[in-house]
């Protein structure tokens, strides 16, 4: 077989793996923007910090390794990372909250695994529940959003960002902006009919139909993802899958607003990191399933389990959690849902045996 | 109806044996590296770990309580284990030879597994109930299954992973039971 040889110009690949970590990125904006908006500046603080000790983390581990930092660096992969991790994170948490953030989620569980495409669980995320457990207090600190703060209260300047983030505010300045987000509203309403919680809390009151300020902030999550979706930066498998099923347990369980009813479809749809997760988490290619009905399985048990924990667990937001969940089983629903290979007319399981007598 | 439901919750999720009591972590090392292993260890221990949990409530209540001699709890505790671990030996030679040949020595090792062990003393000291203790050992030992299967197939992926040298094998596996461990944690509360 003689080969052509093709002179210039050759067509270049529309995706590559910079391309689709950039198109991540500016899909993070709105929210972004939108976070911004409600909480103040310190969503801005988060990213930079998350940025600069994600990159010089992964730089560190490369030169360690002996691996050519410039290119792995370039694959903006640590940044989405970094980006993802510090939109999570509460607006005006202390630096050193980043930095162990930073250090588990692109330390141990990207580079401890082999970098880009061998992590198991999705580094952001790791980040992010290890901090949960063993910092809960700062990491429970949310602002509450600015729509709702009453005129005493202010969220913090840029001077007084810093100084909260550097460990040199007083306590005072804490409860001059912090609030319940409403799933943590929702959480510790015992008895309260529905109808009395949402009079009786700001954040609801103000709200059009989730949570005050929550509800707009995972709107532009969603706009993002949706124009990944049409990028075709990921398949809408998970995604939709994980939305339905979240949406399917909360109605079963929501009863029109009784003292003992689950929280409304709404409410789980449009606060805390549905949107974030559902579509710039949970579709990470590398730690989530490979085919598109493993995908469908994958997305749809993130969605109970977020729900299960909601509902009855300790804590009032379970994104992080169930992906990590659902990172850990991917590689068996993997085994199982192998695609129809071409040529084929059944799909084979990964644990069959291949009968070499018969292949031709 | 609800409690057995929050039993088998409680054992399978919530306090699974693997990853939040950390007992019965050499199987879950030693035999998670092929997935078809795995199944065959999870089916061993589910057999073992409900029978025994049968086998030890029977002893304890209608021998050692009867004869005032609740002292010699573990000691026979050990000796019921190994019998049943016997037993599924036996069976599982005669049956599945290859599965019996691939297990090797820790099909005889499910006797010192600690959660075996553990999920007799625990049933003994939270006086459960005959019905009680058979579902705690059958949740235990689906919990340690779930986890088990899940952490090879995911053990068989780790092996093509370009993990540092110094961490490769049961080092990373190690590291991997411990992010899992605390993914577990969300489900605290629960019950």
């Amino acid at each position: 077989m003689a080969l052509i040889k093709q002179s210039s110009p050759h067509t270049r690949g529309q995706t590559d793996t910079t391309k689709i970590m950039q198109t991540v990125i500016l899909a993070t904006i709105p929210g972004i923007l939108t976070l911004t908006y409600f909480f103040g500046i310190g969503t801005f603080i988060n990213l930079i910090l998350a940025s600069a000790f994600c990159l010089i983390i992964e730089a560190s581990v490369l030169k360690v390794r002996r691996r050519p930092v410039g290119f792995f660096l370039k694959d903006y992969s640590a940044l989405v990372t970094a980006v993802l991790l510090g939109v999570a994170l509460p607006p005006y948490c202390p630096w050193w909250i980043i930095f162990i953030g930073s250090l588990f989620a692109i330390g141990i569980a990207k580079q401890l695994y082999g970098g880009l495409g061998y992590n198991p669980f999705n580094p952001a995320m790791v980040g992010y529940v290890v901090l949960l457990i063993s910092f809960p207090v700062e990491m429970t600190r949310w602002p509450a959003p600015t729509s709702i703060l009453t005129d005493s209260q202010s969220l913090p300047g840029l001077t007084d960002a810093l100084s909260l983030v550097f460990g040199f505010a007083s306590p005072v300045l804490l409860d001059g902006y912090t609030g319940a987000t409403p799933l943590d509203a929702f959480k510790q309403n015992t008895g309260l009919m529905a109808d009395n919680l949402y009079a009786s809390q700001a954040i609801f009151r103000e709200a059009h139909f989730a949570g005050a300020g929550w509800e707009w902030v995972n709107v532009a999550f969603l706009l993002g993802g949706l124009f990944l979706l049409y990028r075709k930066v990921f398949t809408w498998h998970a995604p939709i899958a994980m939305l339905a099923s979240l949406g399917f347990c909360a109605l079963i369980f929501y009863d029109g607003g009784s003292n003992t009813s689950g929280a409304s479809p709404l409410l789980h749809w449009f606060s805390g990191a549905t949107m974030l997760g559902a579509f710039f988490i949970i579709t990470d290619p590398v730690s989530s399933a490979v085919s598109n009905k493993g995908r469908l399985i994958y997305g749809g048990c993130i969605g109970i389990i977020i729900y299960v924990i909601r509902q009855w667990g300790n804590y009032p937001d379970a994104v992080a959690f169930a992906v990590l969940l659902m990172n850990f089983a991917a590689p068996f629903i993997d085994y199982y849902t192998l695609p129809r290979t071409y040529g084929h007319t059944q799909s084979r399981r990964a644990t069959d045996k291949i009968d070499t007598s018969q292949r031709r | 109806m609800s409690e057995f439901a929050a039993i088998l919750l409680s054992t399978v999720l919530v306090n699974n044996y693997v990853l939040v009591q950390f007992l019965g972590l050499c199987p879950f090392m030693g035999v998670s590296n092929k997935l078809e292993t795995a199944i065959g260890m999870a089916g061993a221990t589910t057999f073992v770990l409900t029978l025994a949990a049968i086998c030890s409530y029977l002893v304890h209540n209608y021998v050692l309580v009867p004869l005032n001699i609740e002292y010699l709890r573990t000691i026979s505790f050990i000796l019921v284990i190994a019998v049943v671990v016997q037993f599924a030996k036996m069976f599982i030679e005669k049956t599945s030879p290859l599965l019996y040949r691939v297990l090797g020595v820790f099909l005889p090792l499910i006797t010192t597994n600690c959660a075996v062990l553990g999920v007799a003393l625990q049933n003994t000291n939270k006086a459960n109930s005959f019905i009680e203790s058979t579902l705690f050992g059958f949740g235990a030992a689906a919990g340690f299954s779930l986890v088990l299967i899940l952490f090879s197939a995911m053990r068989e992926r780790l092996s093509a992973a370009d993990v540092p040298q110094p961490f490769e094998g049961a080092a990373i596996g190690m590291i991997t039971a411990g992010l899992m461990s605390l993914a577990f944690m969300g489900f605290a509360g629960l019950v």
